[in-house]
């Protein structure tokens, strides 16, 4: 440990997070998008703006689709987090075919993100227009532009959802 | 069937086998989407054999292929392994692919940029390829004693029909690299030095759709890019620069910030110290900084933003008014001498019966690719090893060697899956500057910048005015075109570019303004915006001629086919090919049957050695485009991955209409008005277009870029399509804040 590290505003967190139970020791303004990276080595959630606009970092919270950029470790206390490395066991939510079979992604980078808001938006709304397919992902940023994959794989897995 | 000298080197002959271990599982894991059953894992070959720098054979079968380019999301990664495989003649579901290391005794223009990875790689990749096929064809001749002549391959097996022999390929690997097997000697199969190349029609992988090799990887989350970097030990780094650009480092409260948790280290950072010798690449960011170092990101983010730091200011610091004003003088002082001069412009002109002149204008744009700048060091007395997302490998080597004093074979470059690039990417300071802290704090970093760094530093796309005259004759011919640029660090004009060689009298002219704000290569750098504005103006003068838009460009075209102004050779561009994806755009979109309700352009381009041709369908919204379609016509020659390459020209139309319609930097004394995704617009789901159709001629060409041209014409077709739908022209970007459009 470094000498000149101060911990006093360090605190121990149990959190729950992808169906296990997590322990860190951090600040308490930490986000969990650095939780998450720096101390848990989850990185698929990504950094992109640490504000809220571009929706790279987005988890779930319980079922809702959150930026954890902007989510303090200290407010989770015992509620569900998940990430995109536990969306799914072996990758296969019917999203995450879609947007393989789709072939969405370019650089990638904030497919992550993307593939978050999207099945969150399909638990509450299974059968979404494409009116609120636009609106649920207008917070994620594309900057590849791959908007018009994005929404035809979420076409796809909502028909195959409701084809199985 | 083509034959071809091969130029891979002896050298790039690894004649060794090795043993799989647990360390060849890298890589596999997209084989088995995430996690590997004890069955896939016993798939995995007990040896593997190196055939050549791209490429080994294990001795079940499977193959593994090296991608030689880094990867920003133009999906080489894919495209390039599958152009080897093809030639190789392997079954695709048992190709493996790896990032290759930067290896230039090996690989050829390990660079990301100018859309030529694919252009430049492509007989390369067949070569080796085809030679790998030809060594294990010469070690079945050997093993059956029949002529080589009568060994054939199909699908990763060698047969002999007449004697009804075959072999997979892994059977054969270890005797085509002269490996000794128990019961037969070692016997050195030669390199060949002449192989046949498939004919074109016998492809099998190239021009089928093969979905991205890391999309398992991208969807579940898993460590692809340099952000996501861990290393034993790793510290984390971050770097405040200069508030306005011109400033310069004065002083620091450093021990503000020492105490704060989990701070080790703050010190200021001269990059390229005097003497350094510097690449072409080396031209962006900001050289003086002061670097924090950290036990974590947030802890590192806190201690910046308390961190107080003095700049010294230049008198003259530029703000967005006073390049505007620059640019305008520039843009009305007399040239110096024309970059082309056919006919006599000015005397045509005079004569004409019909004369139109207008000036358009862009303003600097960041990149902003989603993966800020980033990278790790691991800098010792003796060695260096760094990591990351960079276009231009080779030039960060060089650099490295030269500030940190070090031969280029003590440095070891890796590189990452970038997350955007765009033209940043190809400027490594950041890569030198993780080095320059690693150094200094003797520990490995991984230096991080955080949005409002990456969005400030500069190196952006230059701001642009450009003033286009045209004069047509009693009969609307266009008798008389002049072209005049202006930049900021760059001089924008192509002055062999279309319509030269289509007009009789035609004058180019170009000169740029130097600022304090820099500028780099932005995704196809000056056609990103001089297609838009040249389109634009085309379109004008057509409606002027009393012409249909795209007849009137068929006809420039037909005159620089059958008779064209100055030597043809001089001009850059194939004017059938341009005419070829005009016409084929026409049929496609249905061009004189527009459904009711919206507006329609049209746009050509040629840049990056391809043509592309778009008609754009539009409503609007207030001033604001809704694109309902758009369809483009493409030639870049053979198509190596369909499904990916119509990726990349929709991802190009995107960010074309994105950034025309609505994203810009400004200043104010020298300082960025725009910091973060909150003030800077960048094109979102809800107004990107509903869909885009694409479609390829089909030639048999060698393949050229794709990564780029796509962008460029897009936006005249965007700007031509508004103006139908608003009767009012727009000319200066980004088009939403042209108050003036709507009615």
């Amino acid at each position: 440990m470094h000498p000149i590290q101060n911990k006093l505003t360090m605190s121990k967190f149990s959190l729950k997070i992808n169906g296990k139970t997590l322990e860190v020791d951090v600040d308490d303004s930490t986000p969990m998008l650095w939780v998450l990276r720096d101390h848990l080595n989850l990185v698929g959630t990504k950094y992109g703006c640490g504000i809220a606009q571009c929706g790279a970092c987005t988890v779930h919270l319980g079922d809702n689709a959150i930026r954890s950029c902007q989510l303090p470790v200290s407010s989770v206390g015992d509620q569900e987090i998940t990430t995109i490395e536990g969306l799914s066991e072996n990758g296969d939510h019917p999203v995450q075919k879609a947007w393989l079979e789709i072939d969405v992604p370019q650089c990638g980078y904030c497919q992550a993100g993307q593939i978050m808001s999207a099945t969150a938006l399909l638990k509450r709304n299974p059968s979404p227009s494409d009116e609120e397919i636009e609106t649920a992902m207008n917070g994620n940023i594309c900057r590849c532009g791959t908007y018009v994959r994005i929404k035809k794989a979420i076409k796809m897995a909502v028909s195959e959802t409701q084809n199985a | 069937m083509t034959l071809v000298k091969t130029k891979i080197g002896r050298r790039s002959f690894i004649r060794t086998s090795a043993l799989a271990g647990g360390g060849m599982m890298v890589g596999f894991s997209w084989l088995a989407s995430c996690k590997m059953t004890p069955e896939e894992v016993n798939s995995l070959p007990k040896e593997w054999f190196d055939i050549n720098g791209f490429l080994k054979i294990g001795d079940n079968g499977l193959v593994t292929i090296m991608s030689p380019n880094p990867e920003i999301g133009q999906n080489v990664k894919t495209a390039m392994p599958m152009i080897v495989a093809d030639e190789l003649d392997v079954d695709w579901k048992n190709v493996i692919v790896e990032q290759a290391p930067l290896n230039l005794d090996v690989f050829q223009r390990q660079l990301a940029g100018g859309s030529q990875s694919i252009r430049a790689g492509w007989e390369g990749l067949r070569m080796a390829g085809a030679t790998a096929r030809k060594m294990l064809r010469q070690a079945a001749a050997k093993a059956w004693e029949v002529p080589l002549e009568e060994v054939t391959t199909s699908n990763g097996t060698l047969y002999h029909k007449a004697s009804n022999k075959s072999a997979g390929y892994g059977e054969m690997a270890s005797a085509a690299v002269g490996v000794a097997s128990p019961n037969d000697p070692p016997e050195n199969i030669e390199v060949p030095e002449e192989v046949e190349l498939k004919d074109i029609n016998d492809f099998t992988i190239i021009g089928t759709d093969r979905l991205n090799v890391d999309g398992p990887k991208i969807v579940t989350g898993k460590p692809l890019f340099g952000i996501d970097v861990q290393e034993e030990g790793m510290l984390t780094a971050m770097i405040v620069h200069p508030e306005a650009f011109g400033q310069t480092f004065k002083s620091m409260d450093a021990e503000s910030i020492k105490s704060m948790p989990g701070i080790i280290d703050v010190f200021p950072v001269d990059v390229y110290p005097e003497g350094v010798e510097k690449q072409w690449s080396d031209g962006g960011g900001i050289p003086q900084l002061v670097a924090i170092v950290g036990e974590s990101t947030w802890q590192c983010m806190q201690a910046k933003k308390a961190l107080k730091v003095e700049w010294e200011s230049p008198s003259n610091l530029e703000s967005t008014e006073s390049y505007e004003d620059d640019l305008a003088k520039l843009l009305d002082a007399p040239a110096k001498e024309p970059a082309r001069s056919d006919g006599d412009f000015n005397k045509a002109i005079k004569g004409a019966a019909k004369v139109i002149e207008r000036t358009y204008s862009a303003p600097f744009l960041a990149h902003n690719t989603m993966e800020p700048m980033n990278f790790f060091a691991n800098v010792t007395a003796d060695k260096a090893e760094v990591k990351g997302p960079i276009q231009t490998p080779e030039f960060l080597e060089k650099t490295l060697s030269s500030v940190l004093g070090l031969p280029i074979d003590k440095i070891d470059v890796g590189m990452t899956r970038m997350g955007g690039g765009f033209g940043r990417r190809l400027y490594g300071h950041f890569g030198v500057e993780a080095a320059v802290i690693s150094k200094k704090v003797q520990a490995p970093i991984k230096l991080v910048y955080t949005r409002e760094d990456d969005m400030t530093q500069g190196t952006y796309r230059p701001a642009y005015k450009v003033r286009f005259k045209a004069g047509l004759d009693k009969d609307n011919n266009l008798i008389a075109w002049s072209v005049k640029g202006v930049g900021t660090n760059d001089d924008l004009v192509f002055e062999n570019r279309f319509p030269a060689g289509a007009v009789d009298n035609y004058l180019a002219e170009k000169t740029s303004l130097q600022t304090k704000i820099t500028t780099g290569a932005w995704r196809a750098p000056r056609s990103n915006f001089m297609a838009g504005a040249e389109q634009s103006f085309m379109d004008e003068v057509a409606e002027l001629a009393g012409k249909d838009p795209i007849e009137f460009r068929l006809e420039l075209f037909d005159r620089a086919i059958k008779d064209p102004v100055g030597p043809p050779e001089k001009n850059d561009y194939d004017p059938e090919r341009y005419a070829g994806v005009l016409k084929l755009v026409k049929e496609k979109a249905n061009w004189d049957g527009l459904d009711n309700g919206k507006a329609r352009g049209v746009s050509a381009y040629y840049c990056h050695n391809s043509y592309v041709a778009q008609v754009l369908d539009l409503t609007m919204d207030g001033n604001k485009p809704m694109v309902e379609k758009v369809v483009c016509a493409v030639d870049c020659g053979i198509v190596i991955n369909p499904i990916s390459a119509k990726n990349q020209i929709e991802g190009g139309i995107i960010d074309g209409i994105g950034h025309a319609t609505y994203s810009q930097m400004t200043f104010e004394n020298g300082v960025p008005q725009q910091q973060n995704f909150d003030s800077y617009h960048l094109i979102r789901n809800s107004e990107a277009p509903k869909q885009i159709e694409s479609y390829f001629v089909d030639n048999g060409i060698d393949p050229t870029g794709l990564g780029e041209p796509s962008l460029p014409p897009v936006i005249g077709a965007l700007a031509n399509a508004m103006y139908k739908a608003t009767g009012k022209r727009v000319y200066n970007q980004p088009f939403i804040l042209e108050k003036e459009i709507v009615g």
